[in-house]
């Protein structure tokens, strides 16, 4: 089917040319990183083959890990999930991978996303595991939304995710977690780094690999993967995936940066990489004052105040102040010993919304 | 009592209360209506009348604080020593144009006070301006632009007549010193640039050697250029767009000591807005010579960092302030000994103890763009050099990658053409280095050689 929508969208330039890896077959796509033209076979090769290389090169992944996928139902992860497999497999890595999944409660998005994700379990053979953020903070996002509106949700959305992420594979004992960003997110997020001027982060934003000394490092296979080639591949492999956009912010990611990296690409398709090489070779100086890290006092997981941002934002909500941690925070986080304590108290006597955050049993 | 407002509820009810509020209401209504009359007057001097877009300041408060960043600039980064004969780059805009007019009244002030004193220790800088002439892109007709360069010389001789020169040389002049035979190498040389990028950035680089060979041969000790804040930004997102972000610090400090004339940039906290809005207040007329819009990606960066700044009028600054923290290289700051000598006794320490932490690093310098290459082109030089035959080969591999990709031809064939093309001055940064090189190697080795065949230098 691809060869044919390919060849008749262009029939001029696919016509008496051959793919340029194999030299055998009639080209069925442009490739986005290169401009090539090459068949569909030889595409699958040469992304499979990319990122099984950057895989071994930067080390991520050792014999006999288990390995949570973080699995949203979109292309980025599908496609994550299915190739990490895949290679799992050609490849003899000896992973235990997982797909693990956070269900933000959200009504007509989240829902029929992680029904995609069920089907990825049973196509794949990957098993499940879904955390939400009811179960995790007491709060649904639908529940959140109603509370504080739809200004600085995404926020909200952000934080609880990406603890929720390491909650859940700290419940599943994994040793690393895998998700879907790709070159043109980490560009996308140079860019911004530079916009705000957030040098900490600028040094931060290319690794490969972070969160080594915590718990549980992240790591993005996708590091040098084009967004584009990575629906292509969706595409070309029939893959199930979820493509609606968040109900609560469907212009999240039509920013100003990622508008610009789409031009970019369109003049030169390398520019995504230029970008993260930039990244990568920034001479940041050693005395640049990095944030330290701490853990959180209420709930262990990492952070740099005393609250983490999580708590801090869970505590608003529940008190009523929405406000709270959003913005700029420095030094105390906001919030007082007293403040503190009563809230501890309350929340003994009502026994429900933060017992759930309390996380002693989860090992950070 | 004092009145309490709307929200007490303390006796406001009584009739007194409200009587008070009310004449108080009636201040404050004057009050703001005075506030009113007065916000057009100056917010720093309170005299002058205060000027759209000069972020309320009348134009003698907003001129103080454009020539008070200039002057801070040039004093704390030492730039300009006594003895110093300065050519200032001219291009025709407004930054550049403020920068002429800065430096002219900053040497005029000086002469004067020289004048007055009594010892007449210190010299006062000289000071001479440089035009590059790049008629040749312009698609305006001949007679337009001898009237432009009449008009550049015009306003060149109306600041100061007493300058010792002005120099305006055609860009064509960098590739050979016949005119005719000069442009129809520049013009070689672009048609082989296939990246409409590269083509731009190339004539950027060959403007810069231009420049440099003006100072040297006419005996000029700094360059000065005009970029401003806007510049640097866009020069900042650019750079980070084509993968040069190790060699991005060099670039965005105030010094940059790497070329033969060290290079100045005191307008470097200056706005773009700011300096053409200066230019019409004080009528300071500019001459645009060029009509191309850059294309390519320059041309996309400068749009996105317009709309960005539309979206936001400080952007440009935290982009730069951004760079700025980026470890910069040692030829960022003037290092040479005794330079700061001229510095009074309680200010040179601040210099002297910066100069002695890392001045012994130095870097290899692409000869094409002249960025430091980072570690891993470095690597990828001395392990592609040892294969390289020809000369052409050589000043290839000592090239950046940026430049390799957006410049260098394709094919051997091509490399030696382009090669055979490029300015004498451009050629010679890396052979110098080269072949000093090998034949020190080979004084090193000479007495365990058995033939001087392999003497291919």
């Amino acid at each position: 089917m691809g060869d044919v929508e390919a060849s008749s969208a262009n029939p001029k330039r696919a016509q008496g040319r051959l793919c340029s890896i194999c030299g055998e077959k009639r080209p069925a796509l442009k490739r986005p990183k290169t401009l090539e033209e090459i068949c569909r076979e030889c595409f699958y090769n040469v992304f499979e083959d990319e990122i099984h290389k950057v895989i071994v090169e930067n080390n991520l992944f050792k014999c006999g890990e288990r390995v949570a996928i973080g699995a949203s139902g979109g292309k980025d992860s599908t496609v994550l999930a299915y190739v990490l497999s895949e290679l799992n497999r050609r490849h003899s890595y000896g992973l235990d991978l997982f797909l693990l999944s956070v269900d933000e409660g959200i009504t007509g998005y989240r829902d029929d996303s992680l029904e995609t994700v069920k089907r990825n379990e049973i196509q794949y053979g990957l098993p499940l595991k879904i955390v939400s953020y009811k179960d995790l903070y007491g709060w649904t996002m639908d529940e959140i939304v109603k509370a504080i509106g739809l200004k600085n949700n995404c926020t909200f959305c952000g934080v609880f995710r990406r603890q929720a992420l390491d909650r859940g594979a700290a419940l599943l004992k994994a040793d690393k977690l895998v998700t879907g960003h790709n070159a043109d997110d980490i560009a996308e997020t140079v860019l911004l780094n530079i916009l705000r001027g957030d040098i900490a982060r600028l040094s931060r934003c290319t690794y490969i690999t972070t969160g080594e000394d915590g718990p549980i490092p992240r790591c993005k296979p996708f590091k040098y993967t084009y967004e584009k080639e990575i629906v292509m591949y969706a595409y070309f492999k029939k893959l199930d995936y979820f493509s609606t956009e968040c109900i609560y912010s469907p212009n999240a990611y039509r920013g100003f940066a990622r508008e610009f990296i789409k031009d970019l690409e369109r003049i030169r398709p390398r520019a995504i990489l230029d970008i993260i090489r930039s990244g990568e070779n920034f001479r940041i100086s050693t005395f640049t004052r990095m944030p330290e890290q701490g853990t959180c006092k209420r709930c262990g997981y990492i952070s740099s105040q005393k609250l983490c941002k999580a708590c801090l934002l869970l505590e608003g909500l529940n008190r009523g102040l929405p406000k709270l941690g959003i913005g700029r925070t420095k030094g105390h986080n906001g919030v007082n010993k007293d403040d503190e304590q009563q809230k501890i108290s309350h929340s003994r006597e009502k026994g429900s919304s933060l017992q759930s955050k309390q996380c002693g049993t989860l090992d950070f | 009592m004092a009145s309490c407002g709307g929200t007490c509820d303390f006796n406001c009810g009584s009739k007194e209360v409200e009587e008070e509020t009310r004449e108080r209401v009636g201040r404050i209504s004057l009050a703001a209506a005075s506030a009113a009359a007065n916000a057009a007057r100056c917010s720093k001097c309170g005299d002058g009348d205060a000027r759209e877009g000069c972020n309320g300041a009348c134009t003698a408060c907003f001129r103080a604080y454009l020539f008070g960043k200039f002057k801070l600039a040039v004093t704390s980064n030492a730039m300009i020593a006594p003895t110093d004969n300065l050519l200032v780059a001219f291009s025709g805009g407004p930054a550049s144009r403020v920068a002429l007019q800065f430096i002219h009244e900053m040497q005029s002030k000086l002469v004067k006070s020289w004048d007055a004193s009594n010892s007449q220790a210190l010299p006062v800088f000289g000071v001479g301006v440089a035009f590059i002439d790049e008629s040749i892109f312009s698609l305006k007709q001949s007679h337009e632009i001898e009237k432009a360069i009449e008009n550049v010389q015009l306003i060149v001789s109306s600041i100061s007549s007493v300058y010792k020169g002005i120099h305006i040389k055609p860009i064509e002049n960098i590739c050979s010193s016949d005119s005719k035979d000069g442009r129809s190498r520049l013009s070689e040389l672009l048609d082989m640039i296939t990246d409409n990028t590269g083509k731009e950035d190339f004539l950027q680089y060959l403007r810069m050697l231009s420049l440099q060979k003006i100072a040297l041969e006419n005996g000029y000790s700094k360059l000065i250029l005009g970029s401003c804040t806007s510049a640097i930004a866009c020069h900042v997102i650019s750079a980070t767009v084509k993968g040069q972000g190790y060699s991005l610090p060099a670039d965005v400090h105030y010094v940059d000591t790497r070329w033969e004339v060290p290079v100045v940039l005191p307008l470097r906290d200056c706005l773009a807005q700011e300096l053409s809005l200066l230019c019409h207040l004080d009528s300071l007329k500019t001459q645009q010579l060029l009509d191309r819009p850059s294309a390519g990606i320059n041309g996309l960066v400068s749009s996105f960092v317009t709309r960005l700044r539309e979206e936001n009028p400080s952007r440009e600054r935290t982009i730069v302030r951004t760079a700025e923290k980026l470890k910069p290289f040692c030829f960022n700051k003037f290092s040479a000994n005794g330079y700061h000598d001229f510095l009074p006794s309680r200010l040179r320490p601040k210099f002297q103890n910066a100069d002695n932490s890392d001045s012994v690093l130095s870097e290899v310098l692409c000869p094409i763009c002249g960025s430091p290459l980072s570690e891993i082109e470095l690597h990828n030089m001395r392990s592609t050099e040892g294969e390289a035959r020809t000369r052409a080969e050589i000043f290839f591999t000592h090239c950046c990658q940026s430049c390799c990709f957006q410049i260098l031809p394709n094919g051997a064939a091509a490399y030696e053409k382009f090669f055979s093309l490029l300015p004498q001055l451009m050629m010679r940064r890396v052979k110098d280095g080269m072949l000093a090189n090998r034949s020190q190697l080979r004084e090193e080795i000479k007495d365990y050689l058995l033939d001087d065949q392999d003497d291919d230098t």
